[in-house]
Order: structure tokens, then C-alpha cells, then sequence
């Protein structure tokens, strides 16, 4: 399978924009220099918030005339870090700082079932996966899950073009997706081995299922999953860093990670992916008050309970349980 | 004949550019085993080959997701290879298992894998879409396998541009020069020949009529006619099939026993099987073997008859690193055809298409 990590800049100019669902904007991008963006890639843009550049990744929902219209969506979220509300804002014949299509996410071939999970706006990273699995005659199940029909952008339109592959869950029809069930079918299908499941979708979600397939004693490499760090136990809030090294506390904005406020702040970090999966960031947490939202995938579940240490590039202090406290939460932290 | 959409674009580009939507041959079965990789390029590609417990072969990028360390200098162990550096290893799918420094893997960790199938005594790899990977498109080498033929071959690693094999094994008539002790005669640029062509394939042939029997065919002629005496009508039918596939249909028999009708009762028959795969623009792994459907009890034959083609074929290998280097001392010479270049010339044409509907360019970038 194609893997393509590098990273380039180019321009993309928007071309076309509408709405796909409630809070769900679609955006198509034309490319300076276009690439073909193969099922499961996503691109990163260099977006202005609040007077600081800011990086952020999209899936590319389709990838069309060999690569010159990408076409991502974009969930205005209440938990995003405020690239959302930038993006829901361009208009046709805006010009954005853009990747090439980065590849990390990668659909294998060969396996004997694939089972795609997209949890709210995560179905984006998954659309091209469904279209190229029923292109290939795959045998494939694609389990789309949300809060509401009216926010679930492509509902429509998967059930229509995969007809019965599709399973669909809604919260507020009391249709959900239970994590026991899904896997627990997987670990007593024919091939439970050959099994792969792509999944993409809120981060309490796909750590549900990440528990269950190790409970099932399914093989991890099997389940494949994607990540932004943009979703967490908690919505985003203004929260506090202590740096007790530096004499120093750090506020971070609810639009901004701790690792961007901290590099504003002029404090040196090392850092690379900046989605949470590496470690490269990690840091010795010395104190919390409020908790510690992870959104990370680099820390064992053990290490998160813990609470000895964090990454900086996803990870949020919480009140908890919001409008209790009026004091922001804040983590006391030390650098190496 | 082909209606063609457009005209064809003239294609004798002196370094040839390869298609990736295709099956080339990465490496005999027996050179890829569980007990370590072996690393080998194709078509640009670096790979890591090895198989896994249940013997199925496995292709992947030969470098590590971490720091490239190369994945053919690490260990197979059972369904994974392991990383010789930092000991991470991956599946069979490329995706990473484990990294021993940490409690979780990164879900990003993921190496390249290669769609593989074993046929024909030869594992091929597709280096391109996977999508694209229809195993029913692996090039006929049957006889290398079949019970009605007996035979053995070899590799080549040819320091050339593929197509210069190719055009070599498109017209024999290099026989007459490059071969004359073994196979060559002043009949083979004399005979007419005829050549014909479909989508995938071209086809060439020639007769050659009661003529005398050169060194390796009067050698063959007794091997299954002892003592065998006189003249002998002798034929070369050349099939290529896309992208990189050449069999030769060679023999004779006693002049005037009706072989050119069909019936090859009274003559020996092999088939020279020859299968490319470009390793860069400037290199080849030539893969041969040849294979005969007479006297398959006789070992002695097989070895015979592969020490012999070795002979022959190390004479075309000099002549091409030679014409490799003259090429590339001559950047401002172009390539010239001549009548005998027609099989060559619709193999580039084929050859183009496929580059074309992959939106390749014919030339190889340059060096």
C-alpha cells in the first residue's frame, strides 16, 4: 500500500463550499500542484487564528481528477481548537496554505473482512475507504454512528451507494452502538484474525473499542485507527500551565494546545507529530487541579490513570464538570 | 489491427520508463525463505522479501518506518520481521507490532506492503496501485513449471535499461554476431520474418529451411536422435507479453519432416524463457531459464543446456552493459531503427500505452 508521509506546502484555492449537515460545512480545494489523495490521507492547513498560525489536519472525504478537487468536511465544533470556525468561514476563491496529501492512515489489502467505524464527523476519513472496498467486491461493514440524523453529514448518501454494509446508530433514537456488541461479533465471526477495523470518531468512542479489542484478544495491529487529537472527555476550555522551573504560568485558550500557548509564550519544547501519537512532547506532570484530559494516543490507558505525565500537544486541563468551578483548571508541569 | 483514439507518439526513447501497474518477477521462490530477508529492488522500489510461518511470501518496503533503518538486515520471526536497529517489528501487512520502548504503538507506524503472487516457480510483486493487483494478469511461464517440460535457469543482473534486453530478445538476428559459435548463422539474418501484435502481446517468427544444424542444436539433435546427421529446418518464435515477458519457442528438426506444418515429431523443441524486471532505469534483473520437452528424464541435459545458455547469455550481457554505457556517453546520439526492430518497436508501443494510461512519461527521468 502507498505511504506517503512526506509533507509539502502549496497553495489550494477554495472552490466550491456548501453545507452536508447541521454544523457541517463542505469545502472542496484545488491544489497548485495537484496529487491524487489515496483512501485514508488527510492534509494539513496552515490556518491564521487569532493573529497565530496554527496547523491543522482534514481528511480528504474525496479526491477527484487526480487530486485537483479535494474535498474535506469540517464539523464546527465546540471542542475544537478553532480551526473549525476559520474554516466554516471561507468562501469561494479563498486561497489556504495547504499540504500535499499525507498518508497515515492507510487502507490495507488482503484482509478477509474489513469493518470501517466513523463516529460523528469522523466519517470523513472513511468515505474514500467504503468507495474503494466496494470497487475492490471486499466483504466490508461500514458502521456509521452520531448524535442526531441532522448532524451526521453523508448519511444519505453512504446508505444509498453501500445499501445493506451499512449499520447506522443515533443517539437521540435511542439506536446506539455498543462497543460489546460490534467487537464481541468481530471475536466470534469466522475469521475474527483476518479482521481489520479502521476506525475514526470521538476519542471516548474509540477508546471503548480500543478496550474491547484487547479484551477480545483481537490482534492490535488490526485495529486501525486515526486521531487529530481534537477530541476529548471534556470540550475545550481555558485552562492554566504552572511551569514552577521557569517561575512562570501560561494561560491556554480554548482555541489554542498547550504546546502552541507554551511556544507563544517563547518556552522551548521539543515536539514532532503534534497529533499525539509519538511521545516526543511528553512531559512530567508535577499537580492538577481539575483533570487532565488526554486525547493522546501515545500513553497506555495505565499511564493516563496515573497522571505522571501528558503530552503537550493534545492534552487539556478540565474543570470536569463544567460551571461548578469559576476558577480555570490548571496543571503544574515539569519541563525536561 | 487497432482503431486508434489517437495517434501513436514515436517511442524509441533510449532510456525506457517502466510501468508500476504491472507484475514483475522479484525473485526465484527458492531465494525468498523464513529464514532472512533478502533485499532486493524493483522497479524503484526497495523491498524487504521473506516468508511468513505459513509460507505465503511477503513483500515490504525495505525500511523502517522509525529512521529507514533497512527491514532486510533484521530477522524474521515467525509472521513479523524485526527492525535490526530499534527492534520494532511489523506483520506480513506492514504494519507495525510492536515498539519495544513503549506500552502502545503508534497508530501511524506502518510500512508499505507489495501485493505478491508465486507462480511459475517465481514470486512477482506489484509495485503499484494495489487496487489495480489482478493476479490473473501474471505473464504465461507455464512450461517453467509443467510436468510435459524439464529445465533450469538462472539470474542475470544486467547493468542496462530493461528495453535493451527486450529489443535483444525481439530480434535474433544479433545471433549471427554476438553468438556465432554457439547458435549463430548467416541464415538467420537472411530469413524472412513476420511479426504480428495484439494489446498485451507481439509475436515473432521466423523459419529458417534446410539449413545446417549450428554447435548447440546439433548438440541437442543427438541428445534425442543419436548420431543424428544432416540438414535441419529451424524455427525461433518469439512471444512477448506485457510488460516484460519473453518466451522463445526454438528448435529444429530434420529438414523437410514437415515441422513448419506442425509437426515437430522429428526435431527437439525448447522454450527460452526470459522475464525482465527493471531494478532502476540503468539496471535489470534478467531472469532465464530453458526449458525442453524431450528427454525430461535427463538431468545431465538440464544442466548441460543451462551451463550452455549461461554461455550464451554472458555474451549478450557484455554486449549490453556495453551499449548501456555507449548510451550514456552519447547523450546527444538519438536510436535509429532498423527493418529487424519492428517486434522491438511495437513492444515500446505497448509498453507506451501502459506508461501513458498511468500518466508516466516513455523516458525514464534522467540520471
Amino acid at each position: 500500500m502507498a505511504v506517503n508521509t512526506q509533507t509539502w506546502w502549496q497553495q489550494g484555492r477554495v472552490v466550491e463550499t456548501s453545507d452536508l449537515a447541521e454544523g457541517v460545512r463542505r469545502v472542496v480545494l484545488a491544489p497548485d500542484r495537484p496529487v491524487h489523495a489515496v483512501p485514508g490521507a488527510h492534509v494539513d492547513l496552515r490556518l491564521d487564528l487569532s493573529g497565530h498560525v496554527r496547523k491543522r489536519s482534514y481528511s480528504v472525504v474525496r479526491s477527484e481528477d487526480g487530486g485537483r478537487r479535494l474535498t474535506l468536511g469540517v464539523q464546527l465544533a465546540p471542542t475544537s481548537r478553532g480551526g473549525s470556525r476559520h474554516m466554516h468561514g471561507l468562501r469561494v476563491g479563498d486561497v489556504v496554505e495547504m499540504t500535499g496529501p499525507v498518508q497515515s492512515f492507510p487502507l490495507g489489502v488482503g484482509a478477509d473482512r474489513y469493518v470501517l467505524v466513523a463516529g460523528g464527523i469522523g466519517v470523513t476519513a472513511l468515505v474514500a475507504m467504503a468507495d474503494t472496498l466496494r470497487r475492490r467486491g471486499a466483504d466490508y461493514t461500514l458502521v456509521l454512528a452520531g448524535r442526531r440524523r441532522a448532524v451526521m453529514a453523508y448519511l444519505d448518501e453512504l446508505v444509498e451507494v453501500h445499501g445493506d454494509r451499512v449499520r447506522v446508530f443515533v443517539d437521540d433514537e435511542d439506536v446506539r452502538l455498543d462497543v460489546e456488541t460490534l467487537v464481541g461479533g468481530i471475536a466470534g465471526s469466522a475469521a475474527p484474525t483476518r479482521t481489520e477495523m479502521y476506525m475514526c470518531g470521538p476519542i471516548r468512542l474509540m477508546d471503548a473499542i480500543r478496550r474491547a479489542w484487547v479484551a477480545h484478544e483481537l490482534p492490535e495491529p488490526n485495529l486501525r485507527f486515526e486521531t487529530f487529537g481534537s477530541s476529548g472527555a471534556w470540550a475545550a476550555e481555558d485552562f492554566v500551565v504552572h511551569l514552577p522551573q521557569l517561575d512562570r504560568s501560561v494561560r491556554v485558550g480554548k482555541d489554542s494546545s498547550m504546546l502552541d500557548a507554551l511556544e507563544d509564550a517563547g518556552v522551548d519544547v521539543m515536539w514532532d507529530c503534534r497529533k499525539g501519537e509519538c511521545g516526543i512532547c511528553q512531559v512530567k506532570v508535577l499537580d492538577v487541579s481539575g483533570r487532565i484530559d488526554h486525547r493522546d494516543v501515545f500513553l497506555s490507558q495505565q499511564q493516563k490513570e496515573t497522571y505522571s505525565s501528558l503530552c503537550l500537544c493534545v492534552a487539556r486541563a478540565a474543570r470536569g464538570e463544567p460551571g461548578k468551578a469559576s476558577e480555570p483548571a490548571a496543571v503544574t508541569l515539569h519541563l525536561p | 489491427m487497432t482503431i486508434l483514439d489517437s495517434p501513436p507518439v514515436t517511442a524509441a526513447s533510449k532510456i525506457f520508463n517502466f510501468p508500476r501497474n504491472a507484475w514483475y518477477v522479484a525473485a526465484w521462490d527458492h531465494e525468498v525463505t523464513a529464514k532472512q530477508p533478502l533485499a532486493r529492488t524493483i522497479a524503484d522500489r526497495p523491498l524487504a522479501l521473506w516468508r511468513n510461518s505459513d509460507g505465503r511470501a511477503v513483500a515490504l518496503a525495505d525500511a523502517c518506518w522509525h529512521r529507514l533503518a533497512p527491514l532486510s538486515k533484521g530477522k524474521v520471526l515467525g509472521d513479523e520481521i524485526q527492525c535490526p536497529y530499534h527492534g520494532l517489528r511489523y506483520n506480513s501487512a506492514g504494519r507495525c507490532t510492536s515498539m519495544p520502548a513503549q506500552e502502545t504503538i503508534n497508530p501511524s507506524a506502518i510500512v508499505p506492503s507489495y501485493p505478491v503472487v508465486e507462480r511459475h516457480r517465481y514470486v512477482w510483486v506489484w509495485v503499484g496501485d494495489p487496487d489495480l493487483a489482478d493476479p490473473s494478469c501474471v505473464p504465461d511461464m507455464h512450461q517453467m513449471d509443467s510436468p510435459e517440460w524439464a529445465g533450469d535457469g538462472e539470474t542475470i543482473y544486467a547493468p542496462c535499461n530493461y528495453q535493451l534486453v527486450l529489443d535483444n530478445l525481439m530480434d535474433l538476428t544479433h545471433e549471427e554476431f554476438v553468438h556465432s559459435s554457439s547458435i549463430g548463422q548467416d541464415e538467420l539474418s537472411e530469413a524472412e520474418f513476420e511479426v504480428s501484435h495484439t494489446d498485451r502481446g507481439v509475436t515473432v517468427t521466423r523459419w529458417m529451411r534446410d539449413i545446417d544444424a549450428p554447435p548447440f542444436w546439433l548438440k541437442n539433435m543427438r541428445d534425442r536422435f543419436p548420431g543424428f546427421t544432416g540438414k535441419v529446418d529451424r524455427w525461433q518464435i518469439i512471444h512477448f507479453e506485457a510488460p516484460s515477458t519473453i518466451r522463445i519457442d526454438v528448435g529444429v528438426a530434420k529438414a523437410g519432416t514437415g515441422a513448419p506444418e506442425g509437426d515437430r515429431s522429428q526435431g527437439v523443441n525448447g522454450f527460452v524463457m526470459n522475464t525482465i524486471t527493471p531494478e532502476t532505469a540503468r539496471t535489470s534483473h534478467y531472469f532465464w531459464a530453458f526449458m525442453r520437452n524431450y528427454r525430461l528424464e535427463s538431468q545431465t541435459i538440464t544442466t548441460q543446456l543451462r551451463q550452455g545458455v549461461h554461455g550464451v547469455f554472458g555474451e549478450d550481457e557484455d554486449m549490453l552493459a556495453a551499449q548501456q554505457r555507449a548510451i550514456d556517453a552519447n547523450p546527444d546520439h538519438e536510436f535509429y531503427s532498423l527493418n529487424i526492430d519492428a517486434g522491438g518497436m511495437w513492444v515500446r508501443r505497448i509498453l507506451d500505452r501502459m506508461l501513458q494510461a498511468e500518466g508516466l512519461p516513455a523516458a525514464a527521468a534522467a540520471k
